[in-house]
């Protein structure tokens, strides 16, 4: 039976569901045991990287506009939380408080950034963009003097974990016979966001706001013939896609406690851009398993290492590098194969509900 | 010293180099529409190729104009099939893909050459063995060595030919052809896969020469030195509106003397606060404002619908 | 037929370079009536509909509609006051299903924001299912029911064409300028299609209309307005344009009159 009609069928599909649930929630725990705790963080890492790129699928997927800086808004969230949580200006924030509001800022930051690029198409829009992440980042290093606001390039350290009373998820807890480590219980709380992301992306899809954007991309001239306001929809995809990279950066710099403009570069942001390729512009499950692909992909290379202290008795190649050849290869294979993603858009289902419409 | 002056001179010469990796982009862009992301990357390996043979040189004691003419000409053939093979395996299967197919592609193969790079010459800073004692020349209270003479000069001449070439010569035509309507070259006789190759080509053998030139400007070479480079020139050819050949010498120049000027006197405008670490963002700056008030570029068409 | 004007536009001027396409251009069109825009290829009439829905900014001129001046205006503000359109060369949103264009339609008549949408409202809820019906009302209106779950660019040429249409009376027009509605359609087709923009009228929209096939557009019309190197060279009911000598050496020829 066909996997996918198993989710749209009436009686299965409260099993199918379940089932998916069961294997996230089991997934930490069982890779612990086969692969590692290591295997741990780069699952955890590839949900905020799923948010990453919903975000920037809003952005590139849906409203297709090419943003080549995506990763600055990452980094404004995260700068955002680091400052405000951590022995940097010695404040200490609630992370309720900081998500929000990180995420306001890089709102801001989409709207600031996006309002000078409204009038440039295609390519020009792209190099702009990537411009903007490049000023961001240059900022971010060199914002140590006169005034010591980031720290320049040794980056904030000693960020604070997500913690609400006295519960922090910086520590290993015991529950039901189980032991969650704080990669263990970031997983989670990053499972919670990754899947109210996808949530959103889908209900905007299929809404007023998400069929003006998909209009802008297919022909902004007979969009604005329509009746659509293209400057303030344009405005709002960067606005929302820049929010989900802000709470994925305030995430991000809980997580890792420390951040330094390292993190924020070119190659992050199109990194971020190929997973929304690689996955299917546009498709949200596409896009959200490009991104978890991507995130372990590399790391999967890193493997080759031993591989070849196994096989050859040295380490002919660096495998660092290796894993960075590889990835490139990949890209290129991938696109020479299959142009249009692993999960192209085929059809969208028009009219979700028409049922009871009609 | 002069310091408007030298950053004026020094600002022309790094201009003309980025000038010539410009051109690359612009003419790939205006016969593809494509970004091709690599190109900073072959400019690196031409630079690293002429590195490599000017040290395997150095000891043999060749005159340097001749030593200098082998590394040119070493990089230029390395770059130009460099080009070549990259446009058939990874552009020309995705003509007609979509949009942004191409691109990633481009990044990928930015990457590999990237690290290929890395794999050949190792990730540290690679030196240039002393070959040229140049000598300055004292122009309005500035410093111009003889170095920075001849890169421009020979910049000027290249893009001087290439002007000339495209405009005059059978093949030119036929590039312009294509750029302007490839079905139509194509009904026409022009046989547009060629034209696209040789355009890889020309632009690959180019960029050789300004590795050639950075390398001798900067004494050291690296794998990751294409990137900015190549921004830099992509900027500058969206400045003088990509696609225009004449736009990508006029960005080039204007962007290297932008660049000179603000890092030599953003410590004095900003009071201390800004310092020249900040030069790398007055590219963009430039670039963005360009955009905003006249988005095809300086010589760029206003074209309403472009992309 | 009522005689107050609904669109005027007076001395429009507009230049591309050393051409001109439009000079000194006036035409009134009365609420109610179907006005047809005729003349030879390169006469100004795209370019007078890209002024009139606000794509092209007039030089000069003034453009009153509703006895509220739009010129100058952005297109979405110019859809806003009741004037919708098509394209001759269809600009369609190819992606999306036949019946999401026009839903898409319905944008400037709803609002629905990212709140809304988010969380699902019973607003938000209520207007996307009212929406979908009215789209779905206009696919049927236009003879498109069939096709709602297409993609727009997998259609038929002729569907495309009606399903611009369809999509431009999703805004609630009081104005609707078609530019070549008939163009590649075959006979059976455009008589189809002429019921149809009888009908629109008949619903008390008002029709401005760009079309080569001359049956059609003097067949349809109540007035006629013709335009040639960007000059209106005549102006009124269909049977005296017909007969007006500068029209027939200018545009008809010898084969019309």
């Amino acid at each position: 039976m066909n996997i996918a009609a198993l989710f749209n069928d009436r009686h299965y599909r409260w099993f199918a569901w379940g089932a998916v649930v069961l294997v996230l929630l089991a997934l930490p725990f069982i890779t612990e045991a086969v692969l590692g705790r290591s295997w741990v963080r780069i699952i955890a890492v590839s949900l905020l990287f799923v948010m990453l790129a919903l975000g920037l699928n809003i952005v590139v997927g849906f409203a297709g506009l090419l943003d080549l800086g995506y990763i600055a808004f990452f980094a404004v969230g995260a700068y955002s939380y680091a400052l405000l949580a951590s022995p940097q200006f010695a404040v200490h924030w609630p992370f309720l408080l900081l998500l929000p509001l990180g995420a306001a800022i890089a709102a801001v930051f989409g709207i600031l950034l996006g309002a000078p690029t409204l009038r440039l198409r295609g390519d020009y829009l792209a190099i702009v963009t990537l411009g903007f992440g490049e000023i961001i980042r240059v900022f971010l290093n060199n914002l140590n003097r006169p005034v010591n606001i980031t720290n320049g390039p040794q980056g904030i350290t000693l960020i604070d974990p997500l913690q609400m009373g006295g519960f922090s998820l910086a520590q290993t807890h015991s529950f039901a016979g189980l032991t969650f480590s704080p990669v263990h219980n970031y997983y989670f709380v990053f499972l919670v966001c990754a899947a109210l992301t996808i949530a959103l992306s889908l209900r905007l899809q299929n809404s007023r706001i998400g069929r003006a954007w998909v209009a802008i991309r297919d022909d902004e001239l007979a969009a604005s013939a329509m009746g659509i306001n293209t400057r303030n929809v344009k405005l709002l995809a960067f606005a929302m896609g820049a929010t989900f990279g802000g709470v994925a950066g305030g995430l991000f710099a809980s997580f890792q406690g420390f951040i330094s403009p390292e993190s924020f570069q070119l190659i992050d942001s199109i990194m971020v851009l190929c997973m929304v390729v690689l996955g299917g512009m546009g498709n949200v499950a596409g896009v959200a398993l490009g991104a978890v692909l991507l995130t372990a992909l590399p790391e999967a290379l890193r493997y080759i290492g031993p591989l070849q202290q196994r096989w050859f008795g040295g380490v002919l190649v660096d495998p660092a590098d290796l894993r960075m050849l590889l990835f490139g290869l990949a890209l290129v294979l991938m696109m020479l194969l299959r142009p249009e993603g692993l999960w192209p858009v085929r059809r969208r289902q028009a009219g979700k509900g028409n049922a009871d419409a009609g | 010293m002069d310091i408007f002056a030298q950053q004026l001179i020094n600002g022309l010469v790094l201009g003309s180099i980025y000038a010539l990796v410009a051109l690359g982009y612009t003419m790939v862009y205006g016969i593809l529409g494509l970004i091709n992301f690599a190109h900073g990357d072959i400019t690196m390996i031409g630079a690293l190729v002429a590195l490599t043979i000017l040290q395997g040189l150095a000891a043999a004691g060749l005159p340097a104009p001749v030593l200098l003419v082998i590394a040119g000409g070493g990089a230029m053939i390395v770059c130009a099939a460099l080009g070549l093979s990259i446009e058939r395996v990874a552009y020309r299967p995705l003509r007609r893909a979509p949009r942004l197919a191409p691109l990633i592609t481009a990044i990928g193969v930015s990457i590999l050459l990237q690290y290929s790079a890395a794999l050949v010459w190792g990730k540290q800073y690679i030196a240039l063995p002393k070959l040229l004692e140049p000598s300055a020349i004292d122009i309005a209270g500035a410093q111009l060595t003889t170095l920075q003479l001849a890169i421009f000069l020979l910049a000027c001449a290249i893009m001087a030919a290439l002007l000339w070439f495209i405009k005059t010569s059978r093949m030119g035509r036929a590039m312009r052809a294509t750029e302007q309507n490839p079905d139509v070259a194509g009904l026409m006789g022009v046989n547009t896969n060629s034209v696209i190759a040789f355009t890889f080509v020309l632009g690959s053998a180019i960029g050789a020469i300004a590795g050639l030139m950075i390398i001798l400007y900067y004494g050291i070479g690296h794998y990751f030195m294409g990137f900015m480079l190549g921004l830099k020139a992509f900027t500058a050819a969206v400045l003088g509106g990509i696609g225009n050949v004449g736009g990508a010498v006029l960005g080039g120049l204007l962007l290297g003397v932008i660049e000179s000027l603000a890092s030599g006197y953003i410590g004095d405008l900003s009071g201390g606060v800004l310092g020249s670490n900040y030069r790398d963002i007055f590219a963009f700056l430039v670039l963005v404002l360009v955009l905003v008030l006249r988005p095809s570029g300086l010589l760029g068409q206003q074209n309403g619908d472009r992309a | 037929m009522p005689a107050d004007i609904l669109l005027a536009a007076s001395g429009i001027c507009k230049h591309f370079g050393g051409l001109a396409a439009l000079s000194d251009v006036s035409i009134s069109v009365r609420r109610g009536e179907i006005f047809g825009l005729i003349g030879p290829n390169g006469a100004g009439k795209t370019t007078l509909f890209n002024v009139l829905t606000g794509l092209t900014v007039p030089d000069v001129g003034k453009l009153t509609f509703d006895g509220r001046r739009i010129e100058g205006l952005k297109p979405h503000a110019v859809a806003g006051h009741g004037i919708a359109r098509t394209f001759q060369n269809i600009r369609l949103f190819g992606s999306m299903t036949t019946l999401e264009n026009v839903m898409l339609g319905r944008h400037l008549r709803s609002n629905t924001g990212v709140l809304g949408a988010v969380f699902r409202t019973r607003a938000a809820v209520a207007e996307e299912l009212a929406i979908t019906r009215r789209a779905r009302e206009l696919l049927d209106y236009c003879g498109l029911a069939a096709r709602a779950d297409d993609l727009a660019r997998d259609l038929p040429y002729g569907d495309q064409r009606r399903l611009e249409i369809a999509r431009a009376l999703a805004t609630d027009p009081q104005l609707l300028a078609l530019d070549e509605p008939a163009a590649g359609m075959n006979a059976t087709e455009t008589a189809a299609l002429k019921a149809l923009l009888e009908r629109i009228r008949e619903d008390g929209i008002t029709l401005l209309l760009i079309e080569h096939d001359m049956k059609l557009v003097m067949g349809l019309s109540h007035s006629v307005a013709v335009l040639d190197y960007g000059e209106k060279i005549a102006e009124g009911e269909p049977e005296a344009v017909q007969r007006n000598p500068r029209v027939i050496e200018a545009y008809l020829g010898s084969g019309f009159a």
